[in-house]
């Protein structure tokens, strides 16, 4: 049960961005440029940043929403599944890895992150945009991960819900849906 | 010297980083406005002190002491009297509540899954309501992420409390949409 009352409706973090309306727009704002605004990095790469820092955060409902994004965006789920187990095994390029370690850093502590870390992105091709956002997303998530299990929030276990939440944020962004969420009362 | 290069490598902290990205920049400016100047029942002293005690939890210098300034000023106090946030607050009056909440964001700051159900309980008795916890938890929360921001990217602070003076009073006072 949630530490304060939330809309039953609504688990995990939309009850919270819901109750809270004043400070979820900034985070709802700030998502949406970070993980759907134009950029170098394709949105199924920015959506592994988030899950691999949910995942070492032990966030369970976040893990599993990006994962469900990222999967869609990739077009497979192997990837994914990859990254959190071992960075350096999984399909993705090796400017990718770089940034990933850049991250799983970050989830640590921003002191943390090394001036090699860094060099290895550079030496990969990332610019300093690229390494800028991927430390945005990474601290983001460490916001998100602790909003999410700090208030307890409830973490559905069925698949189905995280396979409609996926498609909702691959298709509608972070933004507030229009709407509202009226709709999804049972 | 920073991890990326800074179009103005003289602004510090997070300051450098807005002025590099300003399309994020709105947004965390906007977030820290409302969680720590917005209306609330909790002080914003109250707030800032605990972004300040998270942040240097944290080992954030530039959070820490920036908001501990904050706090400074919205106290009408002295920006040397924000060293007390280290020490657990042995001058600067805290209420029996704010050391509810304090105990929370300690917890907030380690992991999420750490706050258990007799914290909220002990922050309840001691009158603090469910805007207030929330509230606690999302600032504990934001200064993770804050915090995270700064020092990945290996902004540079200011050592001295001194430089801190006037951005206190202009965080506490101004606000932070403006920077």
């Amino acid at each position: 049960m949630p530490h304060i009352p939330l809309p039953s409706h609504l688990p995990g973090i939309t009850g919270l961005l819901e109750y809270s309306q004043d400070t979820a727009d900034p985070i709802r704002e700030l998502t949406q440029i970070l993980l759907r605004g134009d950029s170098t990095l394709s949105q199924g790469e920015r959506e592994l940043v988030a899950t691999v820092v949910s995942h070492n955060n032990e966030c369970t409902f976040c893990t599993t929403a990006h994962t469900a994004a990222a999967d869609l965006l990739l077009g497979e789920s192997v990837t994914c599944e990859m990254v959190k187990k071992d960075i350096d095994a999984a399909p993705v390029s090796s400017k990718m890895k770089a940034l990933l370690k850049i991250a799983k850093l970050v989830q640590q502590s921003g002191k943390a992150v090394t001036e090699e870390a860094v060099s290895i992105a550079k030496a990969e091709g990332a610019t300093d945009l690229e390494i800028h956002d991927t430390v945005l997303i990474a601290a983001l998530f460490c916001l998100y991960n602790r909003y999410v299990d700090g208030l307890a929030s409830v973490t559905p276990t069925n698949p189905e819900f995280y396979e409609y939440l996926g498609e909702r944020i691959v298709n509608h962004g972070y933004n507030r849906l229009p709407q509202g969420y009226d709709h999804l009362k049972k | 010297m920073a991890h990326i290069s800074l179009p103005n490598e003289e602004l510090p902290g997070i300051v450098g980083l807005f002025n590099f990205r300003p399309e994020t920049a709105k947004p965390l400016g906007a977030l820290a406005d409302v969680l720590l100047r917005g209306p609330s029942s909790l002080s914003s002293a109250d707030r800032e002190l605990i972004a300040s005690y998270v942040s240097n939890l944290n080992n954030c210098h530039f959070c820490h002491t920036s908001h501990g300034a904050a706090a400074m000023a919205h106290l009408s106090c002295d920006v040397n009297l924000l060293d007390d946030i280290k020490q657990d607050f042995i001058t600067i009056p805290v209420s029996q509540k704010l050391r509810t909440l304090l105990a929370i964001a300690t917890k907030v700051q380690k992991g999420g899954k750490n706050v258990l159900e007799e914290d909220i309980q002990t922050a309840r008795e001691a009158g603090a309501n469910d805007e207030e916890i929330h509230d606690t938890v999302l600032i504990a929360a934001a200064f993770c992420m804050f915090n995270r921001y700064v020092d990945g990217l290996g902004t540079w602070a200011p050592k001295e409390n001194d430089a801190y003076r006037e951005m206190g009073e202009r965080m506490a006072f101004v606000g932070y949409n403006r920077y």
